[in-house]
This record gives structure tokens, sequence and C-alpha cells, in this order.
């Protein structure tokens, strides 16, 4: 644990915060060469296989990832959020829930999509302009994408204060197997926006069951972390009365680690905690963004070392736990994905125009229907005159 | 029947709807011990608890946002808003967020979610107290909103506020609070006028003069001034409550100027861009046949709500209503 909550006053913090954290600060169970570290705080217990398993999410993620740019790029994508660089931190988060627990993610969560079983092809509809989302969030206790930045923490905590009064968490004679939590994904820049805070203030008031899932990767768009925070970002959750820790957010068992404890204190009614995955944006903050203007590449060289795939090839390879065929397979599998993904994008259909009038309410307002009706008739025209042979 | 105040009448309202959904729940700034600096909440929070009655922290954004969660997860929040002038903190959350939801998540997602807010001046307050901000939620699609004009359309548009599947910004005329009627405690929704229908409050022949929220008052007080004599003598003035400011009953509306020939709307806010704007707009083009006058509107004016001790110059009043009434007469 790098925060005690009531525990001493530490000294000042280092600053500028986007240095490398101290090695006691950043807990991590995987070194950026593939060596497995212990943390007293973290014991691991994932097979092989399960270590398998979470490799594949990374590389087939990050396929997804690059096809979606590329999609963007042949003009089949209005625009594209990259995560490259991220994948541990979403995979590992998203692989420490448990079926129950609710997500809201912000418009970047790709990897945790993943996981909680979203077709990649349903995050492409939002991109391309074919839908504002379109997957039932009840299904896959996966909230729509959030534009607007750090609204959905509120909405995570809400939700989190549904489960108390649900007796969905643990604590006062809630049985374990009902206990539910929440996670709330967000990044550094979003913990400059007054709902953040609001979220942190209701969620401590309230001891609600949510774990707040920062990914710090160093740049909101063009502005870098000291523009957001002069103490590292975990540190904030003391002043608002939970836990914080920082995680190598390139670490994939480190941050599944770190998100399942958390997860799992919040479900037994200790409340909220805030996680800081301490990650880099490899890429454009989206496809419209031109990062040589405001950064260094001299910085991408330093974090394409610590790259989070590389890590747990190297330390399949160097344990004896996967052999040649395993990442022959993967790849392959990374291959049809791709193929699948594009094929699916470049044939979707556009959405009929009269279906911009659905599900503004229940039922449509007498005002609705008849601007519908007005606009069909409109269009029929054109067809009318185009079957006369004008 | 019984007789209650309006801020009385939305309590009672309010008790039923905690009463018949368990997943009914109230949230606002001193809604709890104190009940509301209205008292609107009075009482319900020693009824049915804390964890149904909450006291939240002070910011306006995560009444709603907070709100939004626990309706995703099955919950009927009501929230209040202390104050009108308060409510622009949660703007992204009332208007990017709860009105778009069912419609970005096409049908996915409903947010049962009650916003009151008590609007409107003549109280003499502080400014941002006394604010009419109802036209920028009309604007919003996705958000139905009403305005209650008395304690009997209190009691029941409350309790149809709660039960509405859609997200429902619920406007109360602050300077009503106090005023009396005979409420039916015990009748149920079943018989109450739909929340999206206007209603005709008080019949005429010569004008329509459409009002809601805190002018209705003001204008069934100035259609009776007209009949008993004074000025805009003699006339025969309609007055209709709009109830619901989005969708507006055009239907109601429509039908009243078709038969009057005239029509005056009335409104606290201010008169550019406002709701009149609208109506007017709907109504030349559906009763332009019908109309003897262009259709005139009264307000607020186009600058910010003025100190109080000059507010009842800002305010209209009987006298600038019937002013209206009259340039309707002229032409």
């Amino acid at each position: 644990m790098t925060v005690e909550p009531g525990g001493a006053t530490t000294a000042a913090p280092a600053f500028p915060a986007k240095e490398p954290p101290q090695a006691d600060q950043l807990v991590q169970l995987l070194t950026p060469e593939g060596e497995r570290v212990e943390h007293p705080g973290y014991p691991l217990d994932l097979s092989a296989a399960d270590i398998r398993d979470m490799y594949r999410d990374l590389v087939l993620v990050r396929r997804i990832d690059t096809e979606a740019i590329s999609l963007q790029r042949q003009g089949e994508l209005g625009i594209w959020a990259s995560l490259l660089g991220q994948e541990a931190a979403q995979i590992g988060s998203g692989r420490a829930l448990g079926p129950d627990d609710m997500v809201f993610p912000t418009y970047r969560e790709h990897g945790v999509a993943w996981c909680r079983g979203i077709d990649p092809v349903k995050l492409l509809e939002l991109y391309r302009g074919v839908s504002h989302g379109g997957w039932d969030p009840k299904e896959h206790k996966f909230h729509l994408y959030t534009i607007v930045i750090g609204s959905q923490t509120l909405h995570a905590t809400g939700y989190a204060m549904g489960i108390q009064r649900d007796g969905a968490v643990g604590g006062d004679g809630a049985g374990q197997d009902r206990a539910e939590a929440v996670i709330a994904y967000f990044g550094d820049g979003a913990t400059s926006q007054g709902d953040v805070n609001e979220a942190f203030v209701w969620a401590s008031v309230f001891n609600a069951p949510v774990v707040f899932f920062c990914q710090n990767n160093q740049w909101a768009i063009s502005e870098p972390l000291e523009k957001q925070s002069r103490i590292p970002l975990y540190q904030r959750a003391r002043g608002f009365g939970f836990p914080g820790l920082r995680v190598d957010g390139n670490d994939v068992l480190a941050c599944y680690a770190v998100t399942r404890k958390a997860l799992q204190a919040a479900r037994e009614g200790q409340g909220p905690t805030l996680i800081e995955a301490f990650t880099y944006r490899m890429g454009a903050h989206t496809t419209t963004d031109d990062p040589t203007r405001y950064r260094l590449a001299s910085e991408l060289e330093v974090w394409k070392l610590k790259d989070p795939i590389e890590r747990v090839r190297a330390y399949l390879v160097r344990t004896g736990q996967a052999e040649p065929e395993f990442f022959a397979a993967v790849d392959a599998e990374a291959k049809q994905v791709g193929a699948r993904v594009r094929e699916a994008c470049r044939t979707m259909a556009d959405p009929p125009p009269l279906s911009m009038f659905d599900n503004v309410y229940a039922e449509p307002t007498a005002i609705l229907r008849e601007e519908r009706e007005q606009y069909a008739a409109y269009l029929e025209s054109f067809e009318e005159s185009a079957g006369a042979g004008r | 029947m019984t007789t209650l105040t309006l801020s009385k009448a939305l309590n009672a309202g309010l008790r039923k709807a905690l009463e018949n959904d368990p997943k009914v729940l109230i949230m606002g700034e001193d809604v709890g011990k104190l009940g509301g600096v209205f008292r609107v909440t009075d009482g319900l929070q020693k009824d049915f608890g804390e964890d149904r009655v909450i006291d939240t922290p002070l910011a306006e954004s995560g009444i709603v946002g907070t709100a939004i969660g626990l309706a995703l997860r099955g919950y009927r929040p009501v929230c209040e808003i202390q104050f009108d002038g308060f409510v622009y903190p949660a703007a992204n959350q009332i208007v990017s967020q709860l009105a778009k939801m069912r419609y970005r998540s096409r049908g996915h997602v409903a947010l049962p979610v009650t916003i009151r807010i008590p609007c409107g001046g003549g109280i003499g307050a502080v400014e941002h107290h006394s604010e009419s901000p109802e036209v920028l939620f009309a604007h919003t699609a996705g958000l139905q909103v009403v305005a209650c004009a008395d304690a009997a359309d209190a009691f029941a548009m409350i309790q149809q506020s709660v039960s509405c599947d859609d997200p429902v910004i619920f406007f109360e005329p602050k300077r009503r609070y106090w005023d009396k009627a005979e409420v039916d405690t015990t009748s149920g929704l079943a018989s109450a006028l739909p929340l999206d229908r206007a209603r005709v409050a008080l019949e005429g022949t010569e004008v329509t003069l459409l009002a809601y929220g805190p002018m209705v008052r003001t204008c069934l007080e100035s259609a009776l001034a007209a009949r008993q004599g004074g000025p805009g003598n003699g006339h025969s003035i309609e007055v209709v409550d709009l109830r619901s400011l989005s969708p507006l009953d055009m239907e109601t509306i429509s039908a009243s100027v078709r038969r009057t020939g005239r029509c005056v709307v009335a409104h606290e806010a201010p008169v550019y861009a406002g709701l009149g704007a609208e109506i007017a707009a709907r109504v030349t083009e559906q009763c332009f046949y019908h109309l003897e006058a262009p259709v005139l509107r009264v307000g607020g004016f186009a600058t910010p709500y003025p100190p109080s001790r000059i507010e009842e110059h800002y305010l209209p009043d009987l006298d600038r209503i019937l002013d209206a009434v009259d340039r309707s007469f002229g032409y």
C-alpha cells in the first residue's frame, strides 16, 4: 500500500509529478523486462493459462485499435480515440471485474469493453457516426461511452449508492455472493473536472462501493500532467478521505491485482479507492490530433521500453509458460479479428434518416410525430420526382 | 377535500410517491432534517429514512449526476435544486447526460428522474433566487418540462412526474407556495389530467391568455378584473394554464385561440427568445385565419433579474397584462 488513510503526513511530494515515481510508490508485479516481482500487499494467484489469456487480450485489443486507426485514415471512421499504450491498464482492471460489477467508461476504454464481451464493431459505430452507442449497458454491465470528461464518475457513484440501497454490499448482513461494486474510468485531465471531485466527495461521504480508476497517460490532448496537478494524482484521495495508490499502468498483472483488491474492498463495504494507473498515451489523443506539436519524440522512446505487451511476452517465454505456437496462434487470431472488424466497418449501413426521431422520449410527442411525418413526406417527394423521370 | 398550501400539496404528493414505490428517492440540499428551505419535503426523512430522503453534499452537478446513476440502477430519484439560479452547475448533467441517455442508448436506458426547481421572483430575494430558466430546458430534447400553478394541480403533477419514465424538470412557483386550495388527497392519478396537457383555467370568449406557473394566478386576477370593469373593461378573457412547457399542448392552445381570435402569452421569463416566441410562431401557423391580432407577449425584460426593490417593475402584473390585452384589441 502506498497511502494509509489516517497515516502520518508524508513529506512534500516530488514535483514534477511526471517524473517516474519511486519504486516504493508504485505497485509493480512485472518489470518492463518481464521479471516477476513480489509485492506483499498483492499476492497473485494467476495460473499460466490466465496470464496467457491476458496476453491474448492485450494483443487483440491492440490489433483492433490499430485497425481502427487505419479505418479512420481510409475515411471509414470519422475519428478514433486510440488506447495504444494503455492496454495493460484496461485489460488488467477489466479482467479483475466480477460479472455483476458495473463499469462506467470514457470513450477510450476499448480494452475494458473487450473484457465485458462487447463486440468491437459496436465501438466503431460511435466513431463512424452510425449511432451514439450501440450496446445495451445492462446486458454487458458496461455503460455507454461518456464524452463529456468526468461526467460518468458521478453516474458510477450514484449507481454504487443504488447497490448500497439494494443491500448488495458487504458489511451489514449482505451475503458475499450478492455483493457488487462499480468502477469508474477517467483520465488525468478529468481529475481537474468538478464532476470528478464531486464524485470523490459523494463516494467518500456515502462510503459508496466504487473504484475510481484513473489512467494517467500523462497527456490531456496537448496538456501535460503538470497543468492538472502539483501532486501525484493518487495522493488526492487522502484529502477526500479514502485510500489512493499508484500502480504501474503498463503492468497487466499489477493492474489486475490492485483493481481486484479495491473492488473487493468496495464489495465488503470499505468504500471507494482511487487507483492511479501510471501509463502513457503512445498515440495521438485522437486521430485528429498531432502530438508532434507539443511533445518530444524522446519521451515516446522511453515509454516504448515499458511496453505493456512485450513484458508479458518476455515473462511467458523466459518462464517457459508459452511455446512459440501459442504466440503464432495469437498473432493469427489478431489478424482474423482485424479482418473481421475491417470488413464489418466497411459494410456497416447508415441508419435510416427517420430513425433520428426514435427514442427521444418513451412515447413520441405530438411535435416529434408532426416533424417526422413532415420530413418523411419531404423525402418522399424526391422519390416521386425520381419516379417521374425528372 | 383538504385545504392545503401549494407547498403542503407537493409534500403530500411526494409522500404518496414514496409510499407507492419503494424505488422513489428524494435527494437534495437540506431536504432531510430541515425539510427543504421551503419545507416541501418536511417530515419525509423522519418517516422514510435517510436512505430514501437523502441530504446531499452541496453540489448541484453531484445531485443530478448521482441521481442518474441511481436511476440506472432502477431507482426513481426526485432531486431538489434549492433555487432556480443554482441549477446551472448541473447543466451538463441535465442537458448532456440526463436528457440524452434514452436517445444515445437507442431506448435501452430510461432515466425516470424528476428535478424540482422553485422558480420565479416576487419574494424580495437576493440575486439568483428569482429566475425563470424554463426555456433553457424546454429547448433540450429528451426533457419534459412542466410547471404547476396551484395546490390541487401540484399534488397530482408531482406524482405524475415521479412515475414518468422520462426525465421531468418540475418548476414550482415559489411565490405561490403559500397559496391555498382545496386538494383531494384521496384521489388517484387515473382521474387526473395527463401531465402533458394544458388546462382551461377560466373560460372566456374574446381573447386567450396563456400562462404557466406563477403567472396563472396573475392572469386569472386580470381576467376577473377585466370582467368587473376597470382596464380592459368588458372583455371576456379565457385563461389557459399551459402546465406542460415541453411538450406544448398545441391542441388545447389552438382550440382556444380559434374560439377567441386573440392570444396573449404571459411569463416571468424574458420575452426575448422566451416560450412565448415559440407559442406565437405556432399559433400563427395553426390559427392564422382565425387571428384578429398578432400574438402578443408580456413578460420579463431583456435584462438580468433586477434588484428586488424594483422587481415589481420587471414582473408582469395585472396592469401590464391587461395593457397587452388592450393592445390586442387595438388591431
